[in-house]
């Protein structure tokens, strides 16, 4: 999967990858689900009257019973959508730019705490350039690297704020 | 005049090398924080925030730290104007008013002019709304000082049902997202009695959600994944200002005066009303374009066309400071961002701050003076620098916005499960803004969902459960009654729409 590159801008009229009618009745089927559940807790917590006035569960179960009425019109509002006003939620050229980013950018989460954030940027801002904008080599590792070297200088020395770092700072002592 | 005293001791505290310096620095951080895609005013000053923790440790630090985070807010106001101009791209909701007549002017070659009228009318709106506070601020703190918990409770209450009311989302899509930022903001201990509530025995949620990670997410990531649909490529006008264009415009714009006046006002008033500042450059644009002659000419490159937006959402930017340092309730997500710095930094808004911490709250009164005269001479002099970083390529940018939004969102608590945090709430953040369900009350249902939990519980304590206590007084009464007749506005609208259509 090619997807990306600066001259793939600005594609319409590609085919949908979901419609507005089902994203709305996920989002709302979502919202739905979390409502039950601070609903359950709070059944839980007491929703009543006790002896220091309204119990801990009070207030959040009549919060999610908003969130779940308001959902249930939400819905219901979703499903009378006629199908020629159905329009696209994402195009699937749309989509897979979103994915281009949304996957990187959790594998990097999740680098974070193993490489340090720093090793992990200069992968993240090396990934981004080289994929999808298709610098050459050299570019990429000034800008990926010199970013990083920033961020450190600011943080770690300017405003001594420790960030997460990982073995290679170890090895060059800087930790 | 008690109050042209204490602003005047407040000019002392702001006029300090240090507090001038901050004061460039964070209208040039705004600048760009403003221009860049991705950040805006509420997320740029949450991820700075953290950096101000030590700085608000040193004596008169707290000062410093609040002048230099208030000046983002300036800079990215300013920010959004430009590329609204040059880009088509309006940089907060506000700004897409300022596109309609903004973006034809530049395409006609006219973009120093459009973006010196802009400038210049955010800068007058700013300052017409920096007045109001400075007479009007203290007065509401003193009425404000009398207030119990019914009474806060019904300014909390008027502040959601105001958004309902106003916003143009869809009535129950307001509310479901409002509601799940106070789900939210209910998560990790009970204000009241210290129980846990809704962590299912993770240690991850025992401390809640801090909106500052909701923040970054919502606006930075969410806004990121929005921009990258429309395309990776930014195409605009080039930006060129030189001294006989502003000079030049300066001397057009005073015949604009009436728009002027009437945006600001429009401006300072829906600020102060919470959520206020999309709607507010919506109404100007659409006043003015009643009321001037060239009406019929608006949205093909009127100069007044950018003057009307751009004064009336700097008004109301500012303003929405108002109440958030009276009554501890913010108007706008970045006003409530600068609240939660408050509450980090140990000092608690509302109307006590007057009494007790003058010089903090003068001297941010008066750096607000200072520091929109520094953001305007910032970006008539600077806009080519600001426009250039626009033409930065998005395959190197958008990475880079995102290591600074994963940074902010870790130095908040040092915790890398926030940055994963940052990352679902991005993905929130992305769908929501497709689905039209309005971010701004989430943002401040979490921030102020604590806050209106703890009053209304103490409210009921005081009544024993009696719910009458919120018509208790004239003042509680009204308060509540306002906010009702805002949370019944959307269906009556619906019905007096309805009834029109019957009766023609």
């Amino acid at each position: 999967m090619k997807a990306g590159g600066e001259e793939l801008s600005g594609e319409s009229g590609g085919r949908a990858a979901f419609r507005q009618k089902t994203a709305e009745i996920v989002v709302t089927a979502v919202f739905l689900l979390l409502g039950a559940i601070v609903i359950f807790d709070s059944v839980r917590l007491g929703i009543g009257w006790g002896d220091e006035g309204p119990q801990p569960g009070y207030f959040p179960f009549y919060i999610a019973l908003i969130i779940c009425l308001s959902s249930l019109v939400n819905l219901v509002r979703a499903l009378l959508i006629p199908p020629q006003k159905n329009n696209a939620f994402v195009e699937i050229g749309q989509l897979k730019l979103v994915l281009a980013v949304l996957v990187p950018t959790s594998i990097y989460t999740a680098l974070i705490g193993w490489l340090g954030i720093y090793v992990a940027s200069i992968l993240f801002v090396g990934f981004f350039m080289r994929w999808l904008g298709r610098y050459a080599w050299w570019k990429v590792l000034a800008v990926s690297v010199a970013n990083s070297v920033v961020f450190f200088l600011i943080f770690e020395i300017w405003f001594s704020i420790p960030l997460p770092k990982g073995p290679i700072e170890a090895l060059l002592g800087l930790n | 005049m008690d109050e042209i005293q204490a602003l005047m001791q407040g000019f002392e505290v702001a006029l300090s090398y240090r507090n001038l310096a901050l004061m460039f620095v964070g209208v040039i951080l705004g600048v760009i924080i403003g221009v860049l895609p991705g950040l805006g005013g509420a997320n740029g000053v949450a991820i700075l925030l953290p950096l101000t923790f030590a700085m608000a440790q040193t004596p008169g630090g707290t000062t410093s730290a609040i002048i230099l985070l208030s000046c983002i807010y300036w800079g990215a106001l300013f920010g959004g104007a430009i590329t609204s101009i040059l880009f088509n791209i309006p940089g907060e909701p506000w700004s897409v008013a300022t596109t309609f007549d903004g973006y034809p002017l530049a395409q006609k070659g006219r973009a120093g002019e459009a973006l010196t009228a802009a400038f210049t009318s955010s800068f007058v709106g700013a300052l017409v709304a920096v007045i109001v506070i400075t007479f009007l601020s203290p007065i509401v703190a003193r009425f404000a000082l009398e207030f119990g918990p019914p009474e806060f409770f019904s300014v909390y209450l008027l502040t959601f049902c105001a958004f309902v009311g106003m916003s143009k989302e869809h009535a129950f899509k307001t509310l479901a997202s409002m509601m799940l930022g106070f789900a939210l903001a209910a998560v990790g201990t009970d204000p009241v009695t210290g129980t846990l509530r809704l962590t299912f025995g993770s240690t991850h949620m025992l401390a809640g959600f801090d909106f500052l990670i909701a923040v970054i997410g919502l606006f930075g990531i969410g806004e990121i994944l929005l921009t990258l649909e429309e395309g990776l490529a930014f195409k605009g006008a080039s930006a060129k200002i030189n001294f006989g264009v502003v000079v030049q415009t300066w001397k057009e714009l005073p015949k604009y005066w009436r728009t002027s006046i009437r945006s600001a006002a429009v401006g300072c008033f829906m600020g102060i009303v919470p959520g206020g500042a999309t709607p507010a450059s919506f109404m100007s644009y659409g006043v003015a374009m009643r009321f001037s002659k060239d009406g019929e000419k608006f949205g093909t490159g009127q100069v007044e066309g950018v003057v009307a937006p751009e004064t009336a959402a700097h008004a109301a930017g500012t303003a929405a400071l108002l109440p958030m340092l009276t009554l501890g309730v913010p108007g706008s997500p970045t006003a409530a961002v600068l609240l939660g710095g408050l509450l980090i930094w140990g000092l608690q808004p509302g109307p006590l701050l007057f009494v007790e911490q003058k010089d903090f709250v003068w001297g941010l009164i008066a750096s607000m003076y200072l520091g929109n005269i520094a953001g305007l001479i910032v970006v008539l002099t600077c806009v080519p620098l600001f426009a250039a970083i626009l033409r930065i390529p998005f395959s190197v940018i958008a990475p880079i916005i995102m290591v600074i939004c994963a940074i902010g969102a870790y130095t908040v608590h040092n915790s890398i499960f926030d940055v994963w945090m940052m990352v679902v709430f991005g993905i929130a953040g992305y769908v929501f803004k497709k689905l039209s369900y309005p971010l701004a009350p989430m943002v401040l249902a979490i921030v102020l969902g604590d806050r209106a939990e703890s009053s209304f519980r103490q409210a009921m304590l005081v009544s024993q459960g009696d719910m009458t206590i919120f018509f208790s007084n004239a003042l509680v009464g009204s308060m509540t009654g306002l906010a009702l007749f805002l949370l019944g506005w959307p269906l009556m609208s619906l019905g007096i729409a309805r009834l029109r259509r019957t009766l023609t």
